[in-house]
């Protein structure tokens, strides 16, 4: 079945159709015998692998398992921030080679993906906020990536409901501001890579869990098991999020992972009020605003581990309360709903992206609280190094090596969610 | 929120509680004749598993005690808890 494909002039025809001329954007594929390599986890990560395989590396033979629905998972559950403005070099690199590729995906993928950069904007509280925000933005100049230190006022006049008054319990002294970030549409992102992929040939095969994992005499993978059939393939790439941790044991390799409930949650529609991101790493507060109008507040982590997809009230409030007063003029706002997903979250606060033990099982995971921004990028140098079995260049500083090595990539302060 | 069993306390509401991680995690009593392999294992590797999980948790505003708990991580249902140096139930 050949794709449609969208335009100004498309949406225009159909519209004078009637809209009953679209069709569905992937097929419903059934499970093959065998691949060439099957991706486990169908969320933005995923896609964006199994994509970049068909599209750059030629691997057409291929499927992508999920245990749900696609982008049921994380991708439809996080709070759509991009940016770059890490601390090390190794992940400026990284999370920077996302942003640029955010720039074009939606001409890319032929899909809207809704990429906005209006700007991430970190509030700092105290002389030590300063200082990390500050020297995070010189390793970012460093690194040729933009960040601007913005005065109390410069930060009111970019956003204007911000509260910088000097009678709060912890007033704004300044903040930096990546102009190049912003926010995209999530479903947009696994919807996008799910249509171009199976334009490309890509199977993808939904309530498809995987159970357990066939390995030959050298310890190399030959099979998965599946809750819809045994499928045969030689190689199998991980891309499994807060399960990463359940899957991967199948193989026999115990991960430094725990997964955590991390919340989210709306306000009602209101009209365009919060022209920026914000996030303050001190007080906990993390909001930005969707083009349905609603405030998209994020809260951080649970305590413990755990798969429920949910959590606490009190985490909630926890975060509602320094909005509130950073953003006075939203007290009397109503939210609408939360919910949680599961974040797999590494000591280090950095992802594992690369080759494993086991011949022929590759991994990318411990995205933990940040995984969305990064969506092309990780897709992008996973796909590379699934397709030629060694680590793409960026890649290779965040092997599951690193921790028996002491190379650990330590992103606790510039993650941006306190765990 | 979760209604945690304190093993000295009784019942209290998990804002009282801390959470400390995976549980009977012994430090190696060499260290310094360890590989970096087992090194690194004892300092990151965790189990986290989908199902029962035998944890730490700190009565932290309470009696400021430690224990130990075996939770279904599928559901936050507590199976038990016990006094450290106790085996899990």
């Amino acid at each position: 079945m050949k794709r449609q494909r969208f335009s100004g002039l498309s949406l225009l025809w159909q519209g004078l159709a009637g809209h009953r001329g679209w069709r569905e954007q992937w097929r419903r594929a059934e499970p093959k015998p065998a691949y060439d390599a099957v991706i486990v986890g169908g969320g933005g990560h995923g896609l964006g692998t199994a994509y970049y395989l068909a599209a750059e590396h030629g691997l057409t033979n291929i499927a992508v398992v999920e245990k749900g629905w696609i982008g049921g998972g994380n991708t439809g559950r996080n709070t759509t921030i991009i940016r770059s403005n890490y601390l090390f070099d190794e992940s400026i690199a990284f999370y920077d080679h996302a942003v640029k590729m955010w720039k074009d995906l939606s001409q890319v993928l032929n899909y809207n993906v809704m990429y906005s950069p209006r700007g991430v904007m970190m509030i700092a509280h105290n002389v030590h906020d300063m200082r990390m925000l500050k020297r995070i933005l010189h390793a970012n100049h460093a690194n040729g990536v933009d960040n601007e230190w913005l005065e109390p006022a410069e930060a009111k006049a970019f956003c204007p409901p911000l509260n910088i008054g000097t009678d709060i319990r912890y007033p704004v002294l300044g903040a930096t501001l990546q102009r190049r970030g912003g926010t995209a549409r999530h479903d947009a992102v696994a919807w996008g890579y799910a249509r171009a992929a199976d334009a490309l040939g890509v199977d993808i095969l939904e309530n498809c869990e995987v159970t357990g994992m066939q390995r030959d005499a050298g310890g190399a993978v030959t099979a998965l098991e599946t809750t819809r059939g045994l499928i045969r393939t030689s190689r199998v790439g991980v891309v499994a999020a807060g399960n990463s941790s359940v899957v991967m044991r199948m193989a026999g390799i115990l991960l430094p992972l725990e997964s955590f409930p991390l919340q989210a949650l709306v306000s009602e529609p209101v009209k365009p009020v919060l022209p920026c991101v914000v996030m303050s790493n001190a007080i906990h507060a993390y909001i930005s605003q969707s083009d349905k109008g609603e405030l998209v507040i994020g809260a951080g982590t649970d305590a413990y581990t755990s798969y429920t997809q949910r959590g606490a009230l009190h985490v909630d409030l926890h975060t509602i309360e320094a909005i509130c007063e950073l953003f006075p003029c939203f007290r009397r706002l109503r939210m609408l709903r939360n919910w949680g997903g599961i974040v797999d979250v590494t000591p280090d606060r950095s992802p594992i992206v690369g080759m494993t033990p086991v011949p022929g099982l590759f991994v990318n995971c411990g995205w933990g609280t940040g995984g969305f921004k990064a969506t092309p990028g990780s897709a992008h140098v996973f796909a590379w190094t699934m397709a030629k079995g060694e680590p793409h260049p960026i890649a290779a500083p965040f092997s599951l090596e690193r921790f028996r090595e002491g190379r650990v990539i330590d992103e606790a302060a510039a993650a941006g969610v306190a765990h | 929120m979760l209604l945690i069993h304190c093993p000295y306390c009784g019942d209290r509401p998990e804002i009282e509680f801390s959470y400390g991680g995976q549980a009977h995690l012994a430090r190696p009593a060499k260290a310094e004749e360890l590989s970096d392999e087992e090194w690194a294992a004892y300092l990151y590797l965790r189990k986290n598993p989908r199902g029962l999980h035998a944890e730490r948790w700190r009565h932290l505003r309470g009696c400021g005690r430690f224990f130990n708990a075996l939770r279904d991580t599928t559901n936050d249902r507590f199976a038990a808890t016990y006094k450290v140096g106790e085996a899990p139930p």
